[in-house]
C-alpha cells in the first residue's frame, strides 16, 4: 500500500489501512529514538513550517523534534511573532510561506476547520496539530500507538474517555480512530460537557465514573479547562473532582492492569490524582515519547516516503 | 460595472399573452396588459393591435405585481465596498424585485430622520428603496431611537436586525410606541446567551465538526417572548428570518390567538440543511444558522399553511476577503436577490408546496401589505410595477454574472428553474 493523501486533517477521513500504515511506520521510527544519535537523513532538503496559533509546549516541540530528527529544516511561527499580529490573514501568511518553497505546514489553530481551509487552498501538505474542538489527529494516532504498544492490539479494547468531551479535539480523534480500529469507546463526564449527538459517533455515554471504569481496559483522562466553571458549565471544581477525578480508589475498583493515559497538560488533583498520574498504571510519559515517533511517521509519509524505509533508517546522520 | 437597460416608456406598450398572476385581484389568466405612458391602461385581450404600439410577446411568461423583498442589507452608508444602494438595486431589479426594505445596521446606523433621508436620496431608477429605522440608538439596546421622526421621514418599519433587542422592557416599549404609526417592529430573534460563540446549528454534525452549536431555542424562545409582548401592547410584530420548527409553531399559535404577528423566511432555510456546512464552507455561515431536515419540513409547512407570510432574502453582501477565512471567523450572511426567484420556483412551486399565486403573495402582496407600501396589485390608471419571468427557463447559478458587488453565495453551480426576464418600475422597463 502507498500513502496517497496530501494532508492529514483528521482521523475521520482515514481508513483502517491508512491508520495501520501510520502506526506501523511509527514503530520503525520509535526505535531510532533510543539510539545514541537520534537522526536519520530521510527528509534532508525538505522544509517544514510549524504554525502554532495557540499556546503549545509538547505538540509544537514534538513536531519540531520529529522534523529535525528526520533532518528537515524547520521554521516555527507563532501568532506573537507573525504578521497575523499586523492583521494579515491566515491564508496570506500561508501563501507567503509557500512562495518560499516549503514542503509541509503543521498548523494548530483555534478555529475548527482551519487546516481544511488551508489545505484546499495551498499546494503544500497540511498537518493538523489541533483545530478548535474538532480534531487532533496526531494525538489520536499516538494514543492508539501507545495503546497498541501496551495492550497488544486495539481490536476489542475497551477505552474510556473521561472529562470535558465537548471541548476536546483529542476525544473526537480518539473516537474516530479507535472505532475504526475495532475498539469499543465510551465517554464519561458531566452532562454539560458531553456534546449533543456524541452517540452518533458510535460511543456509549456514562455520567457515573465508577460504573464507566468497571469495564475499561484503558482510561484516557482529558484536561479540564479551569474556566469552564466561570462559563456556567460546572458548579465547582471541587464537585467536578469528587465526581470525575480518576483517583487511586477508583483505580483499585477497576479491572486489574488498567492503563491510564492523559494527553496533557494535566491539572493534578482536578481530573487526575498525582498518585495515579505518576503511578504504575500511567503511560503518560510514554505517550510523549511515542508522539515524536508518530509525528516522524506522518512527516515521512506526507512528504512522499520514497524508497525503502528500513534502508533509510539504517543511514545515520 | 455591469449595466441594466432602462427603457423609458412613452406611448403604448402591449404585453401580450402573458400569464397574469395578481392574487389581490384573484386573477390568474393568460391575457394582455396594455401600458400607456407607463400607466396600466387595460388588463384583458388587447383587441385590434395598435400599429404604433410596441408589442412585447410574453407567451409562456408570468407577469405579476412587482416582487418586494422586505429584508436586505445594502451596506450604504459605511461599507460601500461590499454593496451600494445602486449596485444592490441593480441586483434587485435583475432578480425581479421592484422594491426592497433596507435594514438599518449600516455605519452610521439608520437611527434618525437624517439618515433615513440619506438612504432614500440614494434611490435609483432600478428599484424602490424603503428604509427601515433602528429600534434602539446605535443598535445598542440602551435607548429607543427616534422612531416617530424616522417614520415621518419615510421609514417603513423599525428593527435592530443583525442583533436582538435583548432588553424585554425596551422591546415592549418599542412595540407600544410603534402602534402610533402602525408600523411593524421587525424582530431578529436571538437569545445571545444561548447562541454565544455558536457557528452552526447545534447537534450531532456540529459535534462532529467541532463547531459550537446554536440551538433552535435561541431563536424560538425570543420569538415567544416577543409574541407575548405583542399581545401585551397590541403592537405589530414581524419575526425576521425564521429558521426552525419551534419558531414556526410560536408564530402559528400566536396567530391563532389573534396576536398581530407576521413572519418571514429566506430561500436558504428551505433549500439547504446544516449538511451544507460540511467541509467548512464559509458561504454557508448564516445567522440564524442552517438547520436540520425537520426544520426545513416545518418551514415548508409554515409557508403552505400561511403561518409564514413572506419570503425575503436577507441579502447580506460580504467582500471576498472578509468571507475567505476560517469558518468561525467568517462574517455571517449570504447574498440572495439574484437567486431568490429561481430557488423559490424550483423548491416551492415545482415541488407543489405553493401554487404560483401563493408564491406571488409571499414575494409581493404580503410584504407590501405588512409595510403598507402600495403597488401590490394591478390597477388601471396606476404606474405599472411588474415582474415578468420565465417559469421554464433553466439556468445555472454563476455568481460572476451577478449585478451585486459581492459574490458570497453557497448556490454557485446550482441548477434552477425560473428566471426574471424583465421588471417594470414606475412604467419603465428594466432588463439585462
Amino acid at each position: 500500500m502507498k500513502w496517497t493523501k496530501k494532508d492529514l486533517l483528521d482521523l475521520e477521513s482515514l481508513n483502517r489501512e491508512e491508520i495501520s500504515m501510520v502506526l506501523d511506520t511509527a514503530r520503525s521510527f520509535r526505535e531510532i529514538l533510543d539510539r545514541p544519535v537520534k537522526k536519520v537523513p530521510i527528509l534532508r532538503g525538505k522544509t517544514v513550517v510549524n504554525m502554532f496559533f495557540e499556546p503549545s509546549t509538547r505538540t509544537s516541540a514534538s513536531f519540531d523534534m520529529a522534523a529535525k530528527r528526520l533532518m528537515a529544516d524547520t521554521v516555527n511561527i507563532s501568532p506573537k511573532t507573525s504578521a497575523v499580529q499586523k492583521g494579515e490573514t491566515l491564508l496570506d501568511t500561508a501563501r507567503n510561506l509557500e512562495a518560499m518553497k516549503i514542503d509541509l505546514v503543521v498548523i494548530r489553530h483555534m478555529s475548527s476547520g482551519a487546516p481544511h481551509f488551508l489545505a484546499s487552498r495551498i499546494k503544500s501538505g497540511v498537518i493538523n496539530a489541533g483545530d478548535g474542538q474538532h480534531a487532533h489527529p496526531t494525538q489520536g494516532l499516538l494514543d492508539m500507538f501507545t495503546m497498541r504498544e501496551k495492550r497488544g492490539q486495539l481490536e476489542g479494547l475497551n477505552v474510556l474517555i473521561v472529562g470535558d468531551v465537548t471541548h476536546s479535539r483529542v476525544a473526537r480523534s480518539n473516537i474516530h480512530g479507535l472505532i475504526k480500529m475495532g475498539a469499543r469507546v465510551s465517554v464519561c463526564g458531566p452532562s454539560t460537557l458531553i456534546p449533543m449527538g456524541i452517540q452518533d459517533l458510535g460511543v456509549k455515554v456514562y455520567y457515573d465514573l465508577d460504573k464507566a471504569m468497571a469495564e475499561a481496559d484503558v482510561v484516557n483522562v482529558l484536561r479540564l479547562q479551569l474556566e469552564r466553571q466561570k462559563k456556567g458549565l460546572l458548579p465547582s471544581l471541587r464537585e467536578y473532582s469528587q465526581l470525575f477525578c480518576v483517583t487511586e480508589d477508583r483505580l483499585k475498583k477497576a479491572k486489574p492492569g488498567i492503563t491510564v493515559m492523559h494527553p496533557g497538560p494535566m491539572n493534578r488533583g482536578v481530573e487526575i490524582e498525582p498518585a495515579v498520574a505518576d503511578g504504575a498504571s500511567s503511560v503518560i510519559l510514554d505517550q510523549v515519547t511515542n508522539g515524536v515517533a508518530v509525528r516522524m511517521a506522518v512527516l515521512y509519509l506526507l512528504s512522499g516516503g520514497e524508497g525503502s524505509l528500513s534502508e533509510a533508517i539504517k543511514k545515520e546522520a | 460595472m455591469k449595466e441594466l437597460k432602462i427603457q423609458k416608456t412613452e406611448g403604448r406598450i402591449i404585453i401580450k399573452n402573458g400569464r397574469v398572476i395578481d392574487p389581490a385581484n384573484k386573477r390568474d389568466e393568460v391575457t394582455d396588459i396594455v401600458l400607456n405612458d407607463g400607466k396600466i391602461e387595460s388588463i384583458g385581450k388587447a383587441g385590434d393591435p395598435d400599429p404604433k404600439a410596441q408589442v412585447i410577446d410574453a407567451t409562456g411568461l408570468i407577469i405579476t405585481p412587482g416582487l418586494f423583498d422586505m429584508h436586505v442589507h445594502f451596506r450604504e452608508p459605511g461599507r460601500e465596498d461590499e454593496e451600494t444602494i445602486e449596485t444592490g438595486s441593480r441586483a434587485a431589479a435583475a432578480g425581479g424585485f421592484t422594491g426592497v426594505a433596507c435594514m438599518p445596521n449600516t455605519t452610521p446606523v439608520v437611527e434618525n430622520q437624517g439618515i433615513v433621508q440619506l438612504v432614500k436620496s440614494r434611490q435609483t431608477a432600478y428599484c424602490g428603496i424603503y428604509p427601515v429605522g433602528a429600534v434602539t440608538k446605535g443598535l445598542e439596546c440602551q435607548e429607543l431611537a427616534e422612531m416617530g421622526d424616522m417614520f415621518h421621514a419615510g421609514a417603513v418599519a423599525v428593527s435592530d436586525d443583525g442583533k436582538p433587542v435583548t432588553n424585554s422592557n425596551l422591546m415592549r416599549r418599542a412595540l407600544d410606541y410603534c402602534r402610533m404609526f402602525d408600523i411593524p417592529v421587525i424582530s431578529h430573534c436571538e437569545d445571545t446567551f444561548l447562541s454565544a460563540d455558536g457557528a452552526m446549528n447545534e447537534g450531532a454534525l456540529a459535534t462532529r465538526l467541532g463547531l459550537r452549536g446554536i440551538p433552535n431555542a435561541a431563536e424560538s424562545s425570543m420569538a415567544y417572548r416577543d409574541a407575548q409582548l405583542a399581545a401585551l401592547t397590541g403592537g405589530r410584530l414581524h419575526i425576521a428570518h425564521v429558521s426552525c420548527a419551534e419558531t414556526v409553531d410560536v408564530v402559528r399559535q400566536a396567530k391563532r390567538r389573534g396576536i398581530k404577528i407576521t413572519a418571514e423566511t429566506c430561500p436558504h432555510y428551505f433549500t439547504l440543511t446544516e449538511e451544507a456546512v460540511k467541509g467548512y464552507n464559509e458561504m454557508t455561515r448564516v445567522n440564524p444558522p442552517l438547520r436540520g431536515k425537520a426544520d426545513v419540513q416545518a418551514i415548508l409547512e409554515g409557508l403552505k399553511d400561511g403561518t409564514i407570510d413572506c419570503i425575503v432574502t436577507d441579502h447580506a453582501p460580504h467582500s471576498h476577503e472578509e468571507k475567505e477565512v476560517e469558518f468561525d471567523q467568517a462574517p455571517t450572511g449570504m447574498i440572495g436577490l439574484e437567486t431568490s426567484l429561481g430557488l423559490c420556483w424550483t423548491n416551492l412551486v415545482e415541488t407543489g408546496v405553493l401554487t404560483p399565486s401563493q408564491l406571488v403573495e409571499k414575494m409581493s402582496l404580503n410584504p407590501r401589505g405588512i409595510l403598507k407600501i402600495g403597488n401590490n396589485k394591478l390597477e388601471i390608471g396606476k404606474p405599472a410595477d411588474l415582474t415578468i419571468f420565465d417559469p421554464k427557463a433553466k439556468w445555472t447559478v454563476e455568481p460572476e454574472e451577478f449585478f451585486s458587488k459581492s459574490r458570497n453565495t453557497p448556490f454557485k453551480g446550482f441548477n434552477l428553474t425560473g428566471k426574471t426576464v424583465m421588471t417594470v418600475l414606475e412604467g419603465n422597463i428594466i432588463r439585462s
